[in-house]
C-alpha cells in the first residue's frame, strides 16, 4: 500500500526532474519561435541579467525551508544598496567599507524580521509585509526617490573572468554577476546539505514542535535564516548597482513575487522543510525563459505577472491536496501489510 | 533482573501541582537498568505528568529529588534529560515528515556531536546499524511520510537508541496499533531490554501490561499505590488496585427486532473503501462494528456522517432517503460522529472546555440577534461535564490541559449536546482507563434507553460484547458476519476476525 505513490506526491518529491523537462520543452519551443533564443550569447546574457534575482531566491529558499516566508527582501536589498552607494558616491569611502556596510545593513534588517517573528510571534508573512513597507517607504522618504548616478569606478567597472568568441562572431563573457551567482549557489548548497545548520533548518521546517523537543535552538535557527536572506539580498542589491551603474531606490522593489515563484517553482514548499538549491536554480531559469520568451514573442508583460500568480497558487494547492490525499489513504490497508 | 542492581533512575518525594490541581504527590519510584516497567492508572492519575517531569518538560515542585545513576540531576531540562539517556516516545512521535528515515533516526545524535560534519553516508550507516539492532527491516532512504504509524513509532524508538538512550518512556504506544503491530512492538521492547535499555511502558490495555512487564507500578489520583513484580499481580488485581471495580460482567443483549428502524443503509459502496453495505439500526439499538484496522469501518462511518460521498447506494433515516452533502447536513438530520482521532479532528485544543463542549450546537444556541449568550453556553457545558463526570480544573481552562481520557469525554459531550438520533462512536475508549470505560458504556446504555440508535466501532470484541445488542464484523470493506452476544462466544468472534 505504501509503495503506491500518487502522481501528485511523486511530482512533489522530484520536482527538479519535471522542471528540467519543462525547461527543455520550453527552450525548444522558444527556439523554434525565435532562432536567436537558444544561442550561447543569449543564454549567458539571460544568466547575467537574472543573477540578482537568483541570489535573492537562494536566500529566500533558506527562509522557506525553515518554515517561514519573507516578503521584505527586495526592500532590504534596496536599502543596503542605497546606503552603500551614498557612502561611496558622497563620502568617497573605500570599497571594503562600503560593501561591508551594505552587507551589514542587510543582515541587520533580516535579524530585525527574525526578532519580530520569534519574540513578538507575528506570523512571518504579516511581519515581513509590514517591514517591507517600512524599509522601502523609509528609503523613499529619506531620499526623496533621488537616484545616485555618480558611483565610483571600482563599483561599476565590468569585471570579466573569461571571454571567448563564438563561431558566429558573438562575444561571450563570464562576468562578475555570473560568478557571484555560482559562488552564492555553492555556498547555499553546502550550507543546506553539508552543515548541521542546514539539517536543523530542514527539521524545523518539517515539524517545529519536534525540533524544539530534540533540542534544536529555534531562535538561533530563525535568526540565522532571516539573517542569511538579509545578507544575500544585500549582496544582490550591491550587484544590481554594479550591473546598471547607478543606484535607483525603487529598482528592485516589485520583484518579490517573481523571486518567490521561482523558489516555489523549483520545489521549495511554502509550508516549510522541502526544497533544494538545484531546484531553485531551475526555477529561476524557467522564469527567465518565460519572461524572455514572452518578450521575444511580443506578449504583454502583464501576462507574465499572471503566470507568476498562478504558479504560487497552483504549487500551494498541490502541497495541500497531496497532504489531504495522504491523510485519507492512511487508515486503509494499514492492517493489510503487517 | 537481579533485585540487587542499583536503579538507573530514582525519584524521591516528587510532587507536581498545576495551579490548584495536584497532579503528583510525594512520589518515590525507581527504574532499574534494562527492566521493563509498566505504569498503570486511571485517566488523569498523573502518568504523563510523571514522564514529563523526568524528561525535563515540567519542573517538579521544590523538595523532591531525581537521581540518575545515583547522582542528583535537578533542575532538568529536555536537552539535559536526553543527554543523561532519558528518551520519551510521545504519542505524536515528534518526527520530521519531510525527512528520510535515515535523517530522522540520525538527526539527534548528530546534533549532539558538533565536531562531526554531516554526511548522508554517515547518517545512513547510523540508521542502518540502529535498525539492525532491532532486527527491523526498513529502507532508510524512504520518506517518513510513506510509513505507517507503527513504522514511524519504530523510527522514533531508533532515534532515541541512536542518541544513546538508557531509558525509553513510551506513553500509550499501542493505542493506535493493530494487534499484529502491537506484537511487533512488544518484541522490540524485549530487544531493547536485551540491550540493557530500560523501558517504561504506559498502557490502558492490561493484557499487554501483564504480558510484558517485569514490574508494575499503579497510580491513583497522583499518588503511587505501589510497585509489584509482574508475577505477583494479574489483570483483576491491577484493576482492583486502580479502582476496586469489576467491569465486564455480562451485559445482556436485547432483542430489538420490534423497535422501528432508524437507519437503513442499502447497497452502499465507495471505491477502495467499502462495498455493498447493507445494515439497519433500530431506534434504541446499540450495534457494534468490529474488524481489523483498515477493514473500512471508519470510512463507512465518514460516509454516514456526510464527510465523504458514497459512489452508490442509499442511506435512509426514518424511512427518508438522505442526501448527505456535508457533515452539517448529517448533523441537521440528527447524525453525530465521534471520531477515533480525538486529537486532530475532535477538539480545538487551545480553546476552553466550555467552548469545545458547545461547538456542535452553536447554530442552535443563537438568540434573536444571532449571538450566543455566555450564560446559556456555560449552563449547557456545565450540564454535560456533570453528566459525563469529566474531571476538569474549570470550564474556562483550555482543553489541552486535560489528561487524555478526559479530553475524550469532552469530545463526547460536544456531540451529545447536539442531541443526535443516531450516534456513531468510533473507538470511543481508546486511551481511556477501565473505570472511565465503564462510564462511557453507561452513557451508551442510557442514550439507547432514550431511543438513540448507536453504531459503536471498536477493535475490542470484549467491549462490543459488553455494550451491544448485535455485533457486525467487517473485513476488507464488506460486512461479512453478524453475532449476537450471548448466542456466539467472544472467543468465536475473535477467532473469526483474526483468522
Ligand atoms: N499543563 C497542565 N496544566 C494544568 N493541569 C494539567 C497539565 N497537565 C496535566 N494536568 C492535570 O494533571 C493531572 C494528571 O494528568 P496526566 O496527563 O498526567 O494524566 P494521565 O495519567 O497521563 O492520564 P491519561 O491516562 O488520561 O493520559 C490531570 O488532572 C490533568 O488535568
Ligand atoms: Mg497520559
Amino acid at each position: 500500500m505504501h509503495e503506491q505513490s500518487t502522481f501528485l506526491s511523486r511530482l512533489q518529491r522530484r520536482p527538479e526532474a519535471w522542471l528540467l523537462a519543462v525547461i527543455l520543452l520550453a527552450g525548444l519551443a522558444l527556439s523554434l519561435a525565435s532562432p536567436t533564443f537558444l544561442t550561447l550569447p543569449n543564454i549567458v546574457d539571460l544568466l547575467e541579467s537574472y543573477a540578482v534575482q537568483a541570489i535573492m531566491a537562494l536566500g529566500l529558499f533558506v527562509v522557506l525551508v525553515s518554515g517561514g516566508i519573507d516578503i521584505s527582501f527586495a526592500a532590504t536589498a534596496s536599502v543596503a544598496q542605497y546606503v552603500a552607494a551614498a557612502m561611496a558616491a558622497y563620502a568617497g569611502l573605500p570599497p571594503l567599507v562600503c560593501i561591508g556596510a551594505g552587507l551589514l545593513i542587510g543582515v541587520a534588517l533580516g535579524l530585525l524580521n527574525a526578532a519580530l517573528i520569534h519574540y513578538v510571534r507575528i506570523t512571518s508573512i504579516i511581519a515581513t509585509i509590514a517591514t517591507m513597507s517600512v524599509y522601502f517607504s523609509f528609503l523613499m522618504y529619506v531620499t526623496g526617490g533621488r537616484s545616485i548616478y555618480n558611483l565610483p569606478d571600482w563599483w561599476t567597472d565590468r569585471i570579466t573572468f573569461y571571454e571567448t568568441e563564438t563561431t558566429s562572431g558573438d562575444l561571450v563573457r563570464i562576468t562578475l554577476p555570473i560568478v557571484a551567482l555560482l559562488v552564492a549557489a555553492l555556498l547555499t548548497w553546502l550550507l543546506m546539505t553539508r552543515s548541521k545548520v542546514g539539517r536543523q533548518l530542514y527539521a524545523m521546517g518539517g515539524n517545529p514542535e519536534a525540533a524544539r523537543r530534540i533540542g534544536i535552538n529555534i531562535a538561533g535557527m530563525q535568526f540565522f535564516a532571516y539573517g542569511f536572506l538579509g545578507f544575500m539580498s544585500a549582496a544582490a542589491g550591491l550587484l544590481q548597482a554594479h550591473r546598471v551603474g547607478e543606484s535607483v531606490p525603487n529598482a528592485l522593489y516589485g520583484n518579490e513575487l517573481a523571486v518567490l515563484s521561482a523558489a516555489v517553482l523549483g520545489g521549495a514548499s511554502l509550508t516549510g522543510g522541502i526544497g533544494t538549491v538545484p531546484g531553485v536554480l531551475l526555477g529561476i531559469v524557467l522564469l527567465a525563459m518565460l519572461q524572455n520568451g514572452l518578450n521575444l514573442l511580443g506578449v504583454s508583460s502583464y501576462f507574465f505577472q499572471i503566470v507568476i500568480g498562478l504558479v504560487i497558487l497552483i504549487s500551494t494547492s498541490i502541497t495541500v491536496l497531496s497532504a489531504r490525499q495522504r491523510r485519507r489513504r492512511r487508515p486503509i490497508g494499514e492492517a493489510l501489510n503487517v | 533482573m537481579p533485585a540487587a542492581s542499583t536503579p538507573y533512575l530514582r525519584l524521591a518525594g516528587i510532587s507536581k501541582s498545576f495551579g490548584g490541581v495536584k497532579a503528583l504527590s510525594d512520589i518515590d519510584w525507581d527504574v532499574r537498568p534494562g527492566e521493563i516497567h509498566c505504569l498503570v492508572g486511571e485517566n488523569g492519575c498523573g502518568k504523563s505528568t510523571l514522564i514529563k517531569t523526568v524528561a525535563g518538560v515540567h519542573a517538579p515542585d521544590p523538595g523532591g529529588v531525581v537521581l540518575i545513576d545515583g547522582e542528583p540531576v535537578l533542575p532538568l531540562n529536555p536537552a539535559k534529560a536526553r543527554a543523561l539517556g532519558v528518551q520519551v516516545i510521545f504519542q505524536d512521535l515528534a518526527l520530521f515528515p519531510n525527512l528520510s528515515v535515515a535523517e530522522n533516526i540520525a538527526i539527534e545524535r548528530h546534533l549532539n556531536r558538533p565536531a562531526v560534519p554531516v554526511s548522508q553516508a554517515r547518517m545512513r550507516a547510523l540508521a542502518l546499524a540502529t535498525l539492525q539492532r532491532l532486527d527491523f527491516p526498513l529502507d532508510p532512504d524512504k520518506a517518513l511520510s510513506e510509513l505507517s504509524v507503527s513504522e514511524r513509532q519504530i523510527v522514533a524508538i531508533c532515534r532515541g537508541l541512536a542518541a544513546k538512550a538508557r531509558l525509553i518512556f513510551m506513553d500509550e504506544p499501542t493505542a493506535s496499533l493493530t494487534r499484529a503491530e502491537v506484537r511487533r512492538l512488544l518484541s522490540i521492547v524485549q530487544k531493547l531490554k536485551a540491550d540493557g535499555i530500560a523501558v517504561v511502558f504506559v498502557s490502558h490495555r492490561l493484557e499487554e501490561v501483564v504480558e510484558i512487564a517485569e514490574r508494575v507500578t499503579v497510580f491513583r489520583d497522583g499518588r503511587k499505590v505501589g510497585t509489584w513484580p509482574a508475577a505477583e499481580v494479574d489483570q483483576a488485581r491491577i484493576i482492583s488496585l486502580m479502582t476496586g471495580m469489576d467491569i465486564f460482567h455480562g451485559v445482556v443483549a436485547r432483542d430489538m427486532t420490534k423497535a422501528p428502524p432508524l437507519l437503513e443503509v442499502e447497497g452502499l459502496s465507495r471505491a477502495g473503501e467499502y462495498r455493498d453495505i447493507n445494515l439497519t439500526i433500530r431506534a434504541g439499538e446499540v450495534v457494534g462494528l468490529t474488524g481489523l484496522l483498515g477493514a473500512g469501518r471508519t470510512e463507512l462511518a465518514l460516509s454516514l456522517f456526510g464527510m465523504t460521498r458514497p459512489d452508490s447506494g442509499r442511506i435512509k433515516l426514518d424511512g427518508q432517503v438522505l442526501n448527505l452533502t456535508s457533515n452539517r447536513a448529517a448533523l441537521k438530520a440528527g447524525i453525530a460522529y465521534v471520531s477515533e482521532d480525538r486529537l486532530s479532528l475532535g477538539l480545538v485544543l487551545r480553546q476552553s472546555i466550555a467552548a469545545n463542549a458547545v461547538l456542535a450546537v452553536i447554530d442552535r444556541m443563537k438568540n434573536g440577534l444571532g449571538l450566543v449568550g455566555e450564560g446559556r453556553r456555560r449552563a449547557l457545558a456545565d450540564d454535560w461535564v456533570k453528566r459525563l463526570a469529566i474531571k476538569i480544573p474549570g470550564l474556562d481552562k483550555p482543553v489541552q490541559t486535560l489528561s487524555g481520557g478526559n479530553q475524550q469525554r469532552v469530545v463526547l459531550a460536544k456531540w451529545l449536546a447536539a442531541k443526535p438520533r443516531l450516534l456513531i462512536l468510533d473507538s470511543p475508549t481508546v486511551g481511556v482507563d477501565i473505570k472511565n470505560k465503564k462510564g462511557i458504556y453507561d452513557i451508551v446504555a442510557a442514550l439507547a434507553r432514550e431511543g438513540v440508535g448507536i453504531l459503536l466501532i471498536s477493535d475490542e470484541v470484549i467491549e462490543t460484547f459488553a455494550t451491544c445488542d448485535r455485533v457486525l464484523h467487517m473485513r476488507q470493506g464488506r460486512i461479512v458476519g453478524e453475532a449476537v452476544p450471548g448466542q456466539v462466544s467472544e472467543q468465536a468472534l475473535e477467532a473469526e476476525i483474526y483468522a
